[in-house]
């Protein structure tokens, strides 16, 4: 890679598999149980994520050696906050509809503890490209894992992708549905995205045993 | 850096520095954008007042999807479509006013909360020769304020109703405003017997297809109990709001 060098890319890659800010580290759990029962709520996310944490380590790590220690989960908070704000108050002046699907994220995202979390860990030591590197290459670990559970949540819950029906129409028994098969109404609700994000896990710690912590 | 951050009186600086700098920054962007957003604002409920009287863009090969009237385009349906908007005050004064719309409902229910005076606005539209009477409505979710449209005929059957929230989960109770939920109200009554009952969303009412159009129930969301609750208690209260005025219209 021409552009970035070994390490750097490494910011990016380790947090898609082995260093996954869900799966590994066990960040995040929150939004990934409560949005994820639709796919198109899991990419809006996604992608919300991916911007604020980019743009929020870069910020974090330029005032890296003028935060206060004290104070400094309180700085990073108002950051976190006033870019989900900026972006909000933009969206909604020039695209609305897309506001009002995000509408619903904005506190999600503030209290999203992986974005917490990288400003803590990474951001406040480490200079402005890297922190971005690793604050993109966390968001997309992050988004993966949400884009997964919701595609599983979703096809398996009500039967559709993105809202389209993909098995037929169960009230019409069409498709699928003619052979006795029914949506399972437990993957609609929380409790199912802990049990896929558990499969998750599962599937990847046997594929990788470097990974099964020594009791 | 000959910085010492640890000092107290640098914590105090640098707190009240970066207030003023961030409250600087969030004050520009929302007093520059605000007049955009007031205005997206405004299509936005007048999209909503044509939708529920079913003024909207839906076609037979879209049926899952809502299709509002373009927002370059509402404001011409809107003039055309609602012939008149009332204005009914405390004391049951009605008066017509042609930015009735523009009435924020959230404050006049909390002034009539108070016992202050408050007028709520009234919607008559008419399409096909048929006269439609739009409600606004708006009540409590699960997380935030849940708020819509309601368009009855004179015999209070719903005509069509439109329903949005600002903050209720992802694909369970924000799915109130999915097509397979609103298409759901429409021919239902909201009177039982004399009574404005209003339209319950109930979970037991053993009518998916809803077939059932006088059982004052539709089918409630899976995983959206107080979401489909704060609905039911949304319109209840709404067509209560408006009982006397819509006494003096109905077909009895």
């Amino acid at each position: 890679m021409g552009l970035l060098t070994k390490k750097d890319a490494g910011l990016i890659l380790d947090p898609l598999a082995d260093n996954n800010p869900i799966t590994i580290q066990v960040l995040g759990i929150c939004s990934a149980l409560a949005i994820t029962a639709e796919l198109e709520a899991s990419v809006v996310m996604a992608i919300s994520v991916i911007f604020v944490l980019g743009v929020g380590n870069v910020v974090i790590s330029l005032m890296r050696n003028i935060i206060p220690s004290k104070i400094r989960i309180i700085v990073q908070l108002i950051v976190v906050a006033t870019l989900v704000i900026i972006v909000d108050q933009v969206l909604k002046a020039f695209a609305y509809e897309l506001s009002k699907t995000l509408g619903a994220f904005v506190g999600l995202i503030i209290t999203n503890c992986i974005i917490m979390g990288r400003f803590e860990a990474f951001a406040l030591a480490n200079g402005p490209w890297k922190s971005f590197l690793d604050g993109i290459g966390n968001a997309l670990g992050y988004g993966v894992i949400l884009i997964l559970v919701g595609f599983f949540r979703e096809l398996l819950g009500s039967g559709t992708l993105f809202g389209v029906p993909v098995l037929g129409d169960p009230i019409e028994k069409t498709g699928l549905y003619a052979t006795g098969y029914e949506n399972n109404g437990f993957m609609i609700i929380p409790p199912a995205a802990l049990i896929v994000v558990g499969i998750i896990i599962w599937v990847q710690r046997s594929r990788n045993p470097a990974l099964v912590e020594e009791n | 850096m000959g910085l010492n951050t640890d000092k107290n009186s640098y914590t105090v600086i640098f707190a009240a520095v970066m207030v003023i700098i961030v409250g600087a920054i969030l004050a520009s962007f929302a007093s520059g954008l605000s007049t955009r957003i007031k205005e997206n604002e405004r299509f936005e409920k007048q999209q909503n007042i044509l939708y529920a009287m079913g003024v909207s863009e839906n076609t037979a090969d879209s049926p899952g999807s809502v299709n509002r009237i373009p927002t370059d385009k509402v404001e011409g349906e809107f003039t055309s479509f609602i012939k008149e908007q009332l204005i009914i005050d405390d004391k049951g004064k009605i008066t017509k006013d042609d930015n009735a719309y523009l009435i924020d409902l959230k404050k006049e229910l909390a002034a009539k909360k108070k016992g202050m005076p408050y007028k709520l606005p009234l919607f008559i539209g008419e399409k096909d020769a048929k006269k439609f009477y739009v409600l606004p409505m708006y009540g409590k979710g699960l997380w935030d304020a849940i708020s819509g449209f309601i368009s009855l005929d004179d015999t209070m059957t719903v005509q069509g109703v439109y329903f949005d929230h600002k903050g209720e989960t992802p694909g369970l109770g924000a799915n109130i405003k999915m097509r397979y939920f609103m298409d759901d109200f429409e021919g239902e009554t909201i009177m039982k017997g004399t009574q404005y009952a209003g339209i319950a969303v109930a979970k037991g009412n053993n009518d998916p297809l809803n077939n059932t159009k006088d059982d004052n129930e539709v089918d409630a969301l899976a995983g959206a109990t107080i979401t489909g609750n704060g609905v039911a208690a949304m319109i209840k209260e709404s067509v209560n709001l408006y009982k006397d005025y819509l006494e003096t219209i109905r077909v009895k």
